[in-house]
């Protein structure tokens, strides 16, 4: 029997998987993915406990989670590209133009 | 348990096969349309008339060497084809033939299965069907299709949003008030949408025309059909995406194109002209019309949209690029939201 | 038991393709994880009964967002590994262990705390009018154009801004 215990288990666990990746790479198009996983980890978790109350609000607010991600990509990758022809690094350790 | 397991895996066979039949046999009306269209008669040696034709290019294809770039990613080069081919495949699952008959007594419907969010599935299937492109033209690691697989793959997104805009129109209709004035509630489902066509007489084709053209251009877009073929065509110039494919990976994009194209004709079908319906259906004076097999109905209609395809190749002269993206951004999408709220304002005042 | 099944061979993957996300070294190869992985989280929702989610899953994450990664990685093929250069500063080994204790103190909590009981009272917050509706589509759709429908606007305001600010990072001169 699967209980929403189960679900919010693989959720923390994605969730912490994703919070790994925004620590430990350095490449900033992976922590971008990372964070991507983050959300998908929210995500599951809000699913879970509307299925469980049967309730449709969880999946309301999981669309917009979605739509909000979709945003950040968006924006994000655009900052990406923007500061990749300037200074042709994604290697955030090498982003510190604003470092003495 | 014959229900529930044998019946589904024998459907899917049969769809299967079926579908893998049909798509090489396209390859052999396309040729001889377009020879027919140009004055002369296609390919004639192979068997009586050609028919053949399609067996002798799979035993080419087949025997072919098959080359890897040296150093291309392996992988990715290997996974490309079969991403192209597979959502090509999986959409027919929710295609419906034809409604539930008796069959020896057990009730047997002409569809492999119903979700009640058929047509959203179809769409995001087709938009995971990009990446078998993009990576095509990464995997080769050359310039030439690195190129042409980014632009394909902007064309098909772009038309993408085109199509699914103008599809949620579609959608509005099949919610409506009946005769005794109790409001159905419009469905997703494709076998709901032809059930809805059936509820009110008619195909969506009459009520709404601007969708139907707009839903056939951007089907043509969508599987780099000509006019909007400059993907394939960059072949005649410098490469297209599978210029570093050869053997049965080349076969495999070919046939998911013309997968693709079977199942954009599909849908049409289904949404636009009834599906597995007659001509006016649900009137009692035109009876007659249902002695007709309801699957014969579909692949009729279905054939006619091919031939469409295969027509308009045969007739219509290449996009160039940019004049592609300017049609699908500044043109069809516009039209599309204005067919939607069109769509919505005449419900409302009509009910 | 059959869904017992599903959703452990379900979750074991994606797991295992988030870890794969996290720990190639080709950047091509992590977003196509990426992209299973997403597909295996569609499953999941359709194990949940959210099958209007699954689809809008693949459709915008899998089919959209991913896209978008990977035309950004092939725009930015570098020739040298992009993670040469390595920050002194950084801890990277202590980075895990901490995330491992964390993801303990959560697995407890989602374990041991809060019996649900009976569902609370909350349960009939969605408006008896959509909560009649059959279907899970029709009962999201209602949700989102009668109680919800100030943030739907204010998140369609969003993606414009969203769009708008992407072109003009993205493009090479104003």
């Amino acid at each position: 029997m699967i209980t929403p215990t189960h679900y919010m288990l693989l959720s923390a666990a994605l969730f912490m998987i994703g919070v790994i990746g925004v620590v430990v790479r350095r490449n900033i198009i992976i922590i971008f993915m990372s964070i991507e996983l983050i959300l998908n980890a929210v995500n599951i978790n809000l699913i879970a406990f509307s299925n469980q109350l049967h309730n449709a609000t969880g999946q309301v607010f999981a669309v917009f989670v979605i739509a909000v991600a979709a945003a950040e990509a968006a924006v994000g990758l655009g900052i990406i590209l923007a500061f990749y022809r300037n200074k042709e690094t994604i290697n955030i350790d090498e982003m510190n133009l604003m470092r003495s | 348990m014959i229900d529930q397991f044998l019946i589904p895996v024998l459907k899917i066979a049969i769809v299967l096969n079926a579908t893998l039949v049909a798509v090489s046999y396209m390859v052999l009306l396309e040729r001889k349309v377009i020879a027919w269209a140009q004055s002369r008669l296609g390919p004639m040696r192979v068997g009586p008339y050609g028919v053949l034709q399609p067996i002798a290019d799979a035993l080419k294809l087949m025997i072919k060497e098959d080359i890897t770039p040296v150093r291309a990613d392996r992988w990715v080069f290997t996974a490309a084809p079969i991403i192209s081919m597979v959502p090509a495949l999986i959409i027919y699952a929710v295609i419906p033939f034809g409604p539930k008959v008796h069959f020896f007594g057990r009730e047997v419907s002409f569809y492999i299965t119903d979700i009640n969010v058929g047509l959203l599935y179809v769409v995001s299937v087709a938009s995971v069907g990009v990446y078998g492109i993009i990576l095509a033209g990464y995997a080769s690691n050359s310039k030439y299709p690195l190129l042409s697989s980014l632009r394909a793959s902007a064309q098909l997104i772009s038309y993408e949003v085109a199509v699914t805009l103008t599809l949620v129109s579609v959608v509005l209709l099949t919610g409506y008030v009946d005769a005794g004035g109790n409001p159905v509630t419009g469905t997703l489902s494709m076998v709901g949408i032809v059930n809805s066509q059936y509820d009110q007489k008619i195909w969506f084709v009459f009520y709404q025309p601007v969708a139907f053209v707009l839903v056939l251009i951007g089907g043509l877009a969508e599987t780099n059909r000509a006019p909007f073929d400059l993907p394939e065509a960059e072949q005649e110039l410098t490469g297209g995406f599978h210029t570093e494919y050869s053997g049965m990976r080349f076969a495999l994009f070919f046939l998911a194109e013309y997968a693709n194209i079977i199942v954009v004709s599909s849908v049409v079908t289904t949404l636009f002209l009834g599906g597995w319906l007659p001509p006016f259906p649900n009137t009692p004076a035109l009876h007659v019309l249902y002695y007709i097999p309801s699957w014969v109905w579909f692949f009729v209609k279905s054939f006619l949209f091919l031939y469409l395809f295969v027509w308009i190749r045969a007739t219509l002269p290449r996009y160039r690029y940019d004049q592609l993206m300017r049609l699908g951004w500044k043109f069809l999408i516009p039209l599309a939201i204005v067919n939607l709220l069109a769509t919505g304002l005449v419900k409302v005042l009509v009910q | 038991m059959a869904q017992a099944i599903a959703f452990y061979f379900v979750a074991a993957c994606i797991l295992g393709f988030a870890v794969l996300v996290i720990s190639t070294k080709d950047t091509v190869h992590s977003v196509l994880f990426l992209v299973l992985d997403f597909l295996f989280v569609a499953a999941l929702y359709v194990l949940m009964n959210a099958e209007f989610l699954a689809v809008i899953q693949v459709l915008v994450y899998a089919g959209g967002i991913v896209v978008l990664y990977l035309f950004v990685v092939m725009l930015v093929n570098l020739k040298r590994p992009p993670e040469a250069h390595q920050d002194p500063h950084r801890l990277s080994r202590t980075g895990p262990f901490l995330a491992a204790a964390v993801l303990l103190e959560l697995g407890a909590i989602a374990v041991m705390g809060g019996e649900a009981g009976a569902p609370p009272a909350a349960a009939a917050a969605a408006s008896p009018f959509c909560a009649a509706m059959t279907g899970n589509t029709e009962q999201v759709g209602c949700l989102l154009y009668t109680s919800y429908l100030i943030p739907f606007e204010i998140a369609s305001m969003l993606l414009l801004v969203a769009m708008v600010g992407a072109i003009v990072l993205a493009k090479r001169e104003l």
